[in-house]
């Protein structure tokens, strides 16, 4: 198997007294989506923001492309070729399309004062290059807000590889769509995995995860529940083991106990 | 499944045609250039000999340009997401400042400019940086400046002169020369026209040059409509903030320099109301109150309007008491206007804003 592209071990995040991660290890390969999972506080915003570089571990080590690093902003993280696609998505909607695309990277051209922004290339890119993920945008003077979430989603996609993204960190992109409009965000994840991309994909639906998943890492409280390849977990395990049914089940055994042992007392009573 | 999709996304049905009308009333400034031909037509008829003569045309113009300059800086500061009170009286405080080095201490009118231009940049940069750092809205942070400026501009005033009026400057070594350049007449068809409204034309193709030309007008569209989203795109966002202030305050400088030419005196209270002024001819030129949105061209045009208002009753011969009546009403239009042609886009900005909300408490 290749290398890893990102890899953390033992990470630590202390938020003041409150431990938002310990001991966190995990592996990014490029070419493969890797799943981050986990219910909410579980630490998977935190995680994210140590490989954006929003956030510096408090413990343990940080390596990219096999070389230790430290990232101080997002900038630097994103210099390097992570890129990260928020759930707000970065983008200003009052703002047309190939304006959001080329926003922070604008191309420029011509000289000293007359140094100006390459507006025909920016529109000419952007018509380019969604469709090559399958939208066509009649007109890329369109305000952002007004297209739909899924095509948005898609727009953060296409700019983030467009810009040489190695490690694409996209968070939960699929939190606050609709079945089809999902599905079509799932489809671009895989085509971006797919240009040998690492993608790390975070949700709490273990429904969109697992479709497009080569490895599921599964939090809970700060800490790796689990770290499986896609051949070793069923689907039916990962709910599971996710949703914390296995604690579900102990209660629910639990609970039977008190029901048998009542009606046992009831018979004796009765007798 | 794939392919049905892919079909799908070639062309969409419920995609309508963008056709030339609608791609005409999407620009900002559009609601003023409509309200600009609306009040000359009204004029032209109501004082139309006076009106349509060129000295009419003059006096408009000479009435718009300052306000005009003020407009064009205080609209790039509203699209950057902020606001700047102390604007008007800071024209007052840098003409105070250039006059009384100029008579008290005899300096030459163009470093006594230099001083107030430097006084003017730092309180701009003052005021960015507070603004940036404290998080507070900007409409608090400068309404402080506003009144430490327009309590300093009387006190120092009198201290210094033993009056409120600072007069004599023209008696400062380069006063002729300064005025060539930045406010003297000369004549056109017939009729005085004053070198300030070329700076202003200037300045209004410069602003919009850099607003939809250049990356930085990219950035401040950017930072005004959504300051987290642009930071993570790597907008330096405090930065351009910063600067927008600094650029209000330089041209407060501008037209306060401007007016101590003209006037050859520099007066206290100069500027105190003008700062609701500049904000209403951005607003009436397409600007939004929230940020983001709008245009220098229209901030001029918005000028224009307050200047032809000013002019046209004169010309028609009322009660000049009636001129704010007149404003308020071009205001309310303009925000009317200026709101239904804006909502659906709004509408969206509320949708990502709750998107953002639900996300930041997931994270706490």
């Amino acid at each position: 198997m290749t290398e890893p592209i990102l890899e953390v071990r033992n990470v630590s995040k202390l938020f003041g007294s409150v431990i938002a991660l310990s001991n966190v290890s995990a592996k990014v390969y490029p070419g493969e989506v890797t799943c981050l999972l986990g219910d909410n506080g579980a630490g998977k915003s935190t995680l994210i923001k140590i490989f954006a570089g929003v956030h510096q571990q408090t413990d343990g080590d940080y390596y990219f492309e096999g070389e230790k690093v430290v990232f101080n902003s997002p900038r630097e993280a994103l210099s390097r070729g992570i890129a990260t696609v928020y759930q707000d998505l970065a983008m200003v909607p009052l703002m047309p399309i190939w304006r959001n695309f080329f926003l922070g990277a604008e191309p420029e051209k011509g000289w000293g004062p007359l140094r100006r922004y390459n507006i025909d290339f920016a529109k000419h890119t952007v018509r380019e290059e969604l469709g090559k993920m399958g939208i066509d945008i009649r007109d890329p003077d369109q305000p952002i807000g007004t297209m739909s979430g899924g095509e948005r989603q898609s727009v953060a996609i296409a700019r983030a590889v467009y810009f040489g993204a190695k490690v694409l960190i996209l968070d939960e992109p699929t939190a606050a769509l609709g079945v089809r409009q999902a599905g079509t965000v799932l489809r671009y994840i895989a085509q971006a995995a797919a240009r040998n991309l690492g993608v790390i994909f975070i949700t709490h639906n273990p429904h969109h995860a697992y479709p497009v998943g080569n490895r599921f890492i599964i939090l809970k409280r700060g800490r790796t529940l689990g770290i499986w390849n896609k051949d070793e977990i069923s689907r039916e395990d990962m709910i599971r083991s996710m949703s914390g049914a296995d604690e579900l089940e102990a209660l629910t055994h639990e609970l039977d106990e008190v029901t048998r042992r009542r009606a046992a007392a009831a018979a004796e009573a009765a007798r | 499944m794939a392919t049905n999709m892919a079909g799908a996304a070639q062309t969409d049905e419920r995609l309508a045609e963008v056709g030339f009308f609608r791609r005409l009333l999407r620009l900002p400034e559009v609601g003023a250039l409509i309200g600009a031909i609306v009040v000359w037509l009204f004029f032209a008829l109501m004082a139309s000999e006076n009106w349509l003569s060129v000295t009419g045309v003059a006096r408009i113009l000479d009435s718009s340009s300052t306000l005009g300059i003020m407009a064009v800086a205080v609209a790039l500061l509203m699209i950057g997401g902020e606001f700047d009170l102390s604007a008007g009286v800071m024209t007052g405080t840098t003409g105070l400042i250039a006059g009384m080095l100029a008579t008290q201490l005899g300096w030459s009118i163009w470093l006594t400019m230099l001083v107030a231009l430097i006084f003017a940049l730092v309180v701009g940069y003052l005021n960015g940086l507070m603004v940036v750092k404290t998080g507070l809205p900007s409409f608090i942070v400068t309404l402080a400046t506003f009144f430490i400026l327009r309590g300093a501009n009387v006190g120092v005033t009198r201290l210094v002169v033993n009056q409120v009026r600072v007069a004599g400057i023209d008696a400062a070594p380069g006063f002729e020369a300064a005025k060539l350049l930045f406010n003297t007449e000369f004549s056109l068809f017939g009729a005085e026209f004053r070198t300030v409204t070329i700076w202003w034309i200037a300045i209004t193709i410069v602003a919009s040059w850099v607003l939809l030309r250049t990356r930085y007008g990219n950035w401040i569209f950017a930072t005004g409509g959504d300051a987290n989203a642009a930071r993570s795109q790597g907008v330096p966002a405090q930065w351009v903030k910063i600067a927008l202030f600094m650029t209000t305050a330089a041209a407060a400088w501008l037209v306060g320099m401007m007016n101590i030419l003209r006037l050859r005196s520099a007066v206290a209270s100069q500027g105190i109301g003008q700062e609701f002024v500049y904000i209403i001819a951005a607003v009436i030129g397409g600007c939004l109150l929230t940020g983001g949105y709008g245009s220098a061209i229209g901030a001029s045009i918005g000028a224009l309007i307050f200047g032809m208002v000013r002019v046209g009753i004169t010309f028609a011969g009322w009660d000049t008491d009636w001129f704010y009546a007149f404003l308020g009403v071009m205001l309310l239009v303009a925000v009317l206007v200026n709101n239904f042609t804006r909502r659906r886009a709004e509408a969206t900005t509320v949708a990502t804003a709750k998107v953002r909300t639900e996300g930041e408490e997931e994270t706490s």
